[in-house]
């Protein structure tokens, strides 16, 4: 953790980190580490995590002195960490309570090093595997250089089957009670123009409806957000591809930004949100589908999980239509770049100043 | 140390004054205590299940609870009115008044972070807004704007009284070039509170319906009319159930005050519904929601109707000198404007903003019962807070709390 940090830490256990083993080696070589190593065997499959195993063991080289004080600390503190309270608590539980505090007490992930946000990602992969069993992949993978990511909306192909909707809550993991979803379909009346008055957003029957087309809105990812502006913690921001993201763990649900997007881009856990085991999407990234707890913000990142590995988001995979398309603005050979050149686009409240990197155009 | 051992000595005197007291006294504190608790429990369950025990929902997403926030800042503000004439322009009539003002603006700052702190959704990590210690977006975000014009405030308005009450406990005269300089700050401070908080949904260009100029200038009027009522209606109480001696000089004289406000008030109103109505267009649609319905959809109806004609009858009523000088007529004003305030500035303002949604979607708003439950506690703490802040001062406004040697 470097030393100018822009907030409040407490770095327990992070003092003693490189120096609690007399080698001061972070992976195998002396006693200590290969005790430990067999311990962790019984938990992780050997081999295929190097990564996260590494970072496991740094969490329990410091362990040791740190627990001392956290123990004590918390005993004042009365039941932050409830498990932590017992001083016979065994390893697994200690180390839980251990991770509970550092991300309680972590600082905004926009300002971290690359360094701490894959010490956090490790953290709540770890943390995933302590409660679950399971292992899950999270990324904290950064904006690439000379990319741009916009989006291009047909509206003359789009026949309302919604396929773009149930894609998204399926790889966002988004709360299934509450059926959120980032998408929104508006069947609209031919012949009435782009009346969103009288569309409906929420239509359960047959599509492609006699005499209805229909338009999708979703996260715009504006280039001027207003949304961003208004936070008063700087949990949301835009990433330097573009993106508009959210820091789950640094969101203070204050809902602020939520007025502030004339989109209806933003949703809200308004409980805790809710996904079966075995329908978890577990190829995550920290700013997108990782699991999100009540009362913060979510919102559409563009799939940032496969947006910046290459892939297209989930919705643009699953249209069956071709109506979604999605590329890198700054690449001149680019599907959306000819949209844009070759197509007569037009962007949804343009004289609000938020230049939307999302276009619609008809054939 | 001297200091210490008149603060020591003012703190367990005033811990004994606010312990007893007669039997309605404490039936009332008793009553106050119960409703706290019972939003307690109500806030629990929020806790517990998340917002999703409210009636918010992604459509309508602010709702009672901020509602209220907005009003009481409002209250809280309007306290400069008394002390402006008090302190700045040497008024003496409002001497009497202005330690009630201070201490209502301090119970209703309180509230506001009550019910700041109410709506978060994540209050356990609200440590992300302290400056410093946190990432705090200065300038940018007028939520930031709000947390310090608030803070200050309420210090403001602990460190004056507590200075004058202070010095009187042990019987000295407060000296003027202490706390002048402070209230000359408080009227300034007092008008940044409510036009930040105006500010804060005036900027956002996603609701027309709050995205106009008129809306800081509203809040003001509005304030200084809703708050110093409060107040008339507090002296009346103060002065029918304690020695402390209130002249009507003094009510009359807050009267006019909120008698300017109301008029002007109502001014803004009419210009607000000429320009909704009179051509109307697509970013209408709120203002048509809130006073007629929009597609059947009408859930705000009966509170703007009842709170209009509140509004426009008390105004009227107050217009006229004899009817403004007869007290009985006053408190009836005051009571039926602050009823008509609070619902025009909280619920008809805030709801509305929201309906219909960024694209014309109606989803209608419902406080559900344990939204309920915590706006009353909080409204309960607020009154405890005031009643041990009021009995208090009196007493030693009174003379009858002095530092004994």
């Amino acid at each position: 953790m470097s030393d100018n940090n822009k907030w409040y830490s407490l770095n327990l256990g992070t003092l003693k980190k490189k120096s609690s083993c007399s080698c001061n080696s972070s992976s195998g070589g002396c006693s200590n580490h290969s005790k430990e190593k067999v311990e962790d065997n019984t938990t992780i499959p050997d081999g295929e995590h190097k990564d996260g195993f590494d970072q496991v063991f740094d969490v329990q080289m410091g362990r040791r002195t740190a627990f001392k004080k956290l123990t004590a600390s918390l005993l004042i503190g009365a039941g932050a960490v409830s498990s932590s309270c017992s001083v016979i608590a065994d390893e697994e539980s200690k180390e839980k309570a251990q991770i509970d505090w550092d991300e309680q007490f972590k600082g905004n992930y926009k300002l971290m090093t690359d360094g701490e946000k894959k010490a956090t990602v490790d953290r709540l992969v770890r943390s995933y595997q302590l409660r679950t069993g399971k292992t899950i992949n999270m990324t904290s993978e950064n904006a690439q250089e000379d990319v741009l990511f916009g989006y291009a909306f047909n509206i003359s192909k789009c026949q309302g089957y919604m396929d773009c909707v149930n894609a998204c809550v399926e790889e966002n993991n988004q709360d299934r009670n509450s059926q959120m979803q980032y998408i929104r379909i508006h069947e609209m009346k031919d012949g009435k123009g782009f009346n969103f008055n009288e569309a409906d957003d929420n239509y359960y029957h047959e599509v492609p409806a006699e005499g209805h087309f229909y338009m999708g809105t979703q996260c715009f990812h504006c280039d001027n957000p207003p949304c961003v502006e208004v936070c008063p913690v700087q949990a949301t921001w835009r990433e330097e591809d573009g993106l508009v993201v959210v820091d789950y763990d640094w969101c203070v649900g204050c809902r602020y930004c939520m007025a502030a997007c004339p989109y209806d881009g933003r949703r809200f856990n308004w409980s805790a949100p809710e996904v079966p085991e075995n329908e978890i999407n577990k190829n995550q990234h920290y700013l997108g589908n990782r699991m999100r707890k009540k009362g913060v913000m979510e919102k559409c990142t563009f799939c940032v999980q496969r947006s910046r590995k290459g892939q297209n988001p989930a919705c643009v995979e699953a249209c069956p239509t071709g109506a979604r398309i999605f590329g890198n603005l700054l690449d001149p050979n680019s599907t959306i770049r000819w949209v844009l050149e070759n197509k007569k686009v037009f962007r949804l409240k343009e004289d609000l100043g938020t230049e939307p990197k999302f276009w619609y155009f008809m054939d | 140390m001297r200091r210490l051992k008149v603060l020591k000595n003012l703190i367990t005197d005033s811990l004994d004054i606010t312990t007893q007291g007669s039997k309605r006294y404490h039936l009332w504190m008793g009553f106050l205590t119960f409703v706290m608790l019972a939003g307690m429990y109500c806030y629990a369950q929020q806790i517990e299940h998340g917002l999703s025990v409210t009636g918010m929902t992604d459509r309508v997403s602010w709702g009672l609870y901020i509602s209220n926030f907005t009003f009481l800042v409002g209250v809280a503000a309007a306290a400069v009115m008394l002390v402006m004439p008090t302190y700045v322009l040497k008024d003496i009539d409002f001497k009497q008044a202005v330690l009630i003002g201070e201490g209502l603006a301090v119970a209703a700052l309180l509230m506001c972070l009550a019910f700041v702190v109410a709506d978060m959704g994540g209050p356990s990590v609200l440590w992300h807004m302290i400056p410093v210690v946190g990432v705090f977006n200065f300038p940018n975000s007028m939520l930031t704007w709000d947390v310090i014009v608030l803070n200050g405030y309420l210090f403001i308005n602990i460190t004056i009284p507590f200075y004058i009450l202070f010095t009187r406990y042990q019987g000295k005269v407060p000296n003027p070039k202490v706390y002048i300089p402070g209230a000359i700050l408080s009227v300034f401070w007092a008008v940044g509170i409510h036009l930040v908080t105006a500010f804060l949904y005036q900027g956002l260009q996603a609701r027309p319906f709050w995205n106009n100029a008129l809306l800081g200038p509203r809040f003001l009027a509005s304030a200084f009319a809703a708050g110093p009522a409060l107040i008339i209606l507090v002296l009346a109480v103060i002065r029918a159930y304690t020695a402390f001696k209130i002249e009507d000089k003094t009510i009359k004289k807050i009267a006019t005050i909120v008698t300017v406000a109301a008029q002007i008030n109502l001014i803004m109103l009419v210009s607000e519904l000429f320009k909704e109505f009179y051509a109307p267009t697509h970013h209408s649609e709120s203002a048509y929601y809130l006073f007629f319905g929009l597609h059947g959809k009408d859930a705000l109806l009966p509170w703007i109707w009842t709170a209009i004609p509140l509004n426009v009858l008390a105004t009227i009523l107050l217009t006229f000198g004899k009817l403004r000088n007869n007290l009985k007529v006053l408190y009836f004003c005051c009571f039926i404007l602050f009823v008509a305030i609070w619902i025009e500035k909280g619920f008809g303002l805030i709801v509305p903003g929201f309906i219909p949604g960024p694209y014309g979607k109606i989803a209608e708003y419902t406080p559900t019962g344990i939204e309920i439950g915590v706006t009353l506690g909080i409204w309960a703490m607020g009154a405890f807070i005031f009643t041990i802040l009021a009995k208090t001062a009196i007493r030693i406004e009174t003379g009858k709390l002095r530092f004994k040697k």
